[in-house]
């Protein structure tokens, strides 16, 4: 097969790469340029989106004998993902942009354009498996490593773009064995610390950038009964289920810590109360998106609300649009924008974006 | 097989400039030391500066060595610059052809940021020629407060040749020196420093068959300029740093070749050109040829395609065995749209499809139908493509 290798410049994608040349196919590395205006330096674990990646990346290609292209899709990512984060914080819901660059960017934008140039396939580091059916068909599913799995932030790929994706450390029994083979293979990205947080806010200061984006939008912090227990600067500085950072004045009468419950941007209200009224037995969600063949009337699933989250016992129904999940365990932290994955013990069956909960 | 077709990035280096280059670096001394070993160095820089001044119109004294043309033309525009302002402190304007390489813009714009320097723009024609009307109006405008006209001697692009001598008496009317950045030009087109009227020029050797990393600045003698590079005063204090003998045999060796066969090259690549050019339209529907028809560069061929990235051509040519340019900088290894077809009015989109191929004293009629080969599937699949960025799989709305 052809395949575009996706190298951010860390050591997943790296290894990836060259299990996919090991494996005998025909591989050309491409990094995404993402940022217009890349720092010239990583600083420490954040981010995948310096020229210092882009130098890891060509030099991981190097070493492999692989062509290496950097391919700029800044446009796409800028709009599908830093906006939309921006929006949909503006909007009082908690979006994951790796669930909406893998959407838009990684297997949307990066694939077709490699579908056109005549690649078969997009592989990528993400720790999780393709795997065969009877009838031929691609599935997604869990990779072998638990702690590792990242379907969840895959889930949102539909059956075709499942087709085309290759995930060469799917199996892969640890992190560490991994960058065990880098330095194995020589791969001077082999010590590299691993990215987290969000790529785009190289500084970790997630409420910050949104208040330079959004502005100061001052509103109440209230309780479920009403009463006002302080003022916020904005409500994009808020997710469901958040403890630290309320900026109340007073305790809680009974002493015990309070918890963000739900978000009003329209009223500007930020409503908080104790860790019981977090619990969520019921969700709806829009958008669904199925790798496995659409579920028709009621099914028995396991439902995660969070990259690593645990998988919960659900029942699931396709009403028209509208996902609804009513949950067997309830979950705390359920917020609008995020998205909930749907499993069949290891398989990823779809995916769709939480747009309501239900108190258990 | 490879058909390299990049001879404007870089052409392989002659093998008379191997042999020098090899040669002088066996052998011990430096150019300044006062012994044997030493003089003999210094002998063989010196059979170089001549050999260089002699081949472009130029006098010994007038050529400073640098590391190539990126430093020439550093050197030249700052070093003018500093110089003429020193003299009058009203003379902080610098008027530059809006199509100039990035090595002449980029220490022009930071004159600009740290050295109160001024900035005016000479615009192109659609051909990328240098419109010298304008020019004389900025120099008429203020013909006290211009302190240098920097104006290349041919696009490295689109490969046009420039209106220098003609824009040197200008300035000269006014009393302004001119640089020209004639990096493309050495060793391509004839050059002649005292003919053209240039008071600086910036060459690099690996242009035409020397090393990388070795230039020089032709400097008209008397013209003043402030170095960069301060250190042991050599090259009569205009930059400092050790004789690169080496270097200097391979760069003159290059630029002997270079020129002796100048005129038979010129016919050669023309016909090589000729054929490329018949056969990428006949390929290609919609293709343009981007500069001047015939006043450009003998191994320049710069098209545009329409509805496609050039991003996307170089990689199915590369993965063919073609290998181009787009023509333009790259940043971080991202092809941003070229300054140059920008400046000659192209839009956005047909800038984007830009591909320049550039002949060279190696080329063979192997390259060129190499290319031809490879084009129209080529073009066919980065067309494709380019439909398929503008129709995202999908969209949701949220």
């Amino acid at each position: 097969m052809r395949v575009l290798a996706a190298m951010s410049g860390g050591v997943d994608s790296a290894v990836a790469a060259a299990r996919a040349v090991d494996a005998g196919h025909d591989v050309v590395g491409v990094h995404m340029a993402l940022n217009r205006n890349p720092s010239a330096l990583r600083t420490g674990s954040r981010g995948c989106c310096t020229i210092e990646d882009s130098l890891d990346a060509r030099r991981a290609a190097d070493l492999l004998g692989i062509p290496f292209y950097v391919w700029d899709l800044s446009e796409t990512f800028v709009e599908d993902v830093v906006d939309d984060f921006v929006a949909e914080y503006a909007a009082g819901r908690t979006p994951n942009p790796c669930v909406r660059c893998n959407e838009h960017v990684k297997f949307a934008a990066l694939l077709d354009k490699g579908i056109a140039l005549g690649f078969d396939a997009v592989a990528t580091g993400h720790y999780a498996r393709v795997e065969r059916g009877e009838d031929g068909r691609a599935q997604l599913h869990r990779a072998a490593d638990p702690l590792k799995d990242q379907s969840y932030v895959l889930a949102v790929l539909d059956a075709d773009q499942v087709e085309h994706a290759m995930f060469p450390l799917g199996d892969a029994p640890t992190k560490a064995a991994v960058r065990a083979e880098a330095e194995r293979r020589g791969l001077p990205v082999a010590a590299k610390p691993d990215s987290h947080d969000i790529c785009f806010i190289p500084d970790g200061d997630t409420r910050g950038f949104l208040r330079d984006k959004l502005g100061e939008d001052p509103g109440e912090v209230v309780d479920v009964d009403g009463t006002v227990l302080g003022r916020h600067g904005g409500t994009y500085g808020f997710t469901v289920g958040q403890r630290k950072g309320l900026g109340l004045d007073r305790p809680a009468a009974d002493g015990r810590p309070r918890y963000v419950l739900s978000i009003s941007p329209v009223q500007r209200t930020v409503t908080v109360g104790p860790v019981e009224r977090l619990a969520v037995g019921a969700l709806t969600a829009l958008d669904p998106v199925w790798s496995a063949p659409e579920p028709r009337g009621v099914v028995e699933v396991h439902a995660q609300v969070r990259a690593h989250g645990e998988p919960v016992p659900a029942v699931a129904e396709l009403v028209g649009e509208e996902l609804r999940v009513q949950l067997r365990t309830p979950l705390t932290g359920v917020a609008p924008g995020q998205t909930v994955a749907l499993y069949d013990g290891t398989r990823v069956l779809g995916s769709a974006t939480i747009s309501g909960t239900r108190p258990a | 097989m490879t058909a390299y077709l990049d001879h404007a990035s870089t052409t392989p280096l002659r093998p008379e400039a191997a042999a020098a280059l090899v040669a002088q670096m066996s052998s011990v001394g430096n150019p300044s030391s006062l012994h044997t070993s030493g003089r003999t160095a210094r002998q063989a820089v010196e059979e170089s500066r001549e050999a260089v001044a002699g081949a472009l119109g130029a006098r010994p004294a007038e050529v400073v060595w640098t590391s190539g043309g990126t430093e020439a033309d550093n050197l030249a525009v700052k070093g003018l610059y500093w110089a003429r302002r020193a003299e009058d402190p009203r003379r902080r304007r610098i008027l530059l052809s809006a199509s100039e390489h990035h090595a002449v813009l980029d220490p022009v714009e930071w004159l600009v940021r740290h050295e109160d320097a001024e900035v005016r723009w000479v615009p192109v024609d659609a051909t990328g020629r240098t419109d010298l009307d304008a020019l004389r109006a900025e120099l008429a405008a203020a013909p006290d407060e211009v302190a240098l006209v920097s104006l290349m001697w041919a696009n490295n692009e689109v490969g046009t040749v420039q209106p220098v001598a003609a824009a040197a008496e200008l300035a000269h009317a006014a009393g302004v020196p001119l640089h020209t950045d004639a990096v493309q030009a050495v060793g391509h087109l004839p050059v002649d420093l005292a003919a053209s009227g240039a008071d600086a020029l910036s060459l690099s050797a690996h242009k035409f068959g020397g090393p990388v990393g070795a230039g020089a600045l032709l400097l008209r003698r008397g013209t003043p300029l402030v170095p960069l590079q301060h250190g042991g005063g050599q090259e009569l204090g205009a930059r400092s740093g050790t004789l690169a003998a080496p270097a200097a045999r391979a760069t003159a060796a290059a630029l002997t070749a270079s020129v002796a066969g100048l005129a038979e090259e010129t016919e050669r690549l023309l016909t090589l050109r000729g054929v490329l050019l018949d056969g990428l339209r006949e390929r290609v529907p919609g293709l343009v040829l981007r500069g001047d028809p015939t006043d450009r560069l003998p191994g320049n061929l710069h098209v545009t395609v329409p509805d496609c990235a050039g991003d996307s051509l170089l990689y199915l040519l590369d993965a063919a065995g073609v290998e181009c340019s787009t023509g333009s900088a790259c940043q971080a290894g991202v092809p941003q749209a070229s300054h140059v077809l920008l400046a000659m009015g192209l839009s956005d989109a047909d800038a984007g499809g830009a591909l320049r191929f550039s002949l060279g004293w190696s080329s063979t009629r192997a390259d060129v139908d190499a290319a031809l080969a490879a084009i129209g599937p080529a073009v066919e699949r980065a067309q494709r493509a380019a439909a398929s960025s503008r129709s995202p799989r999908r969209r949701k709305a949220s």
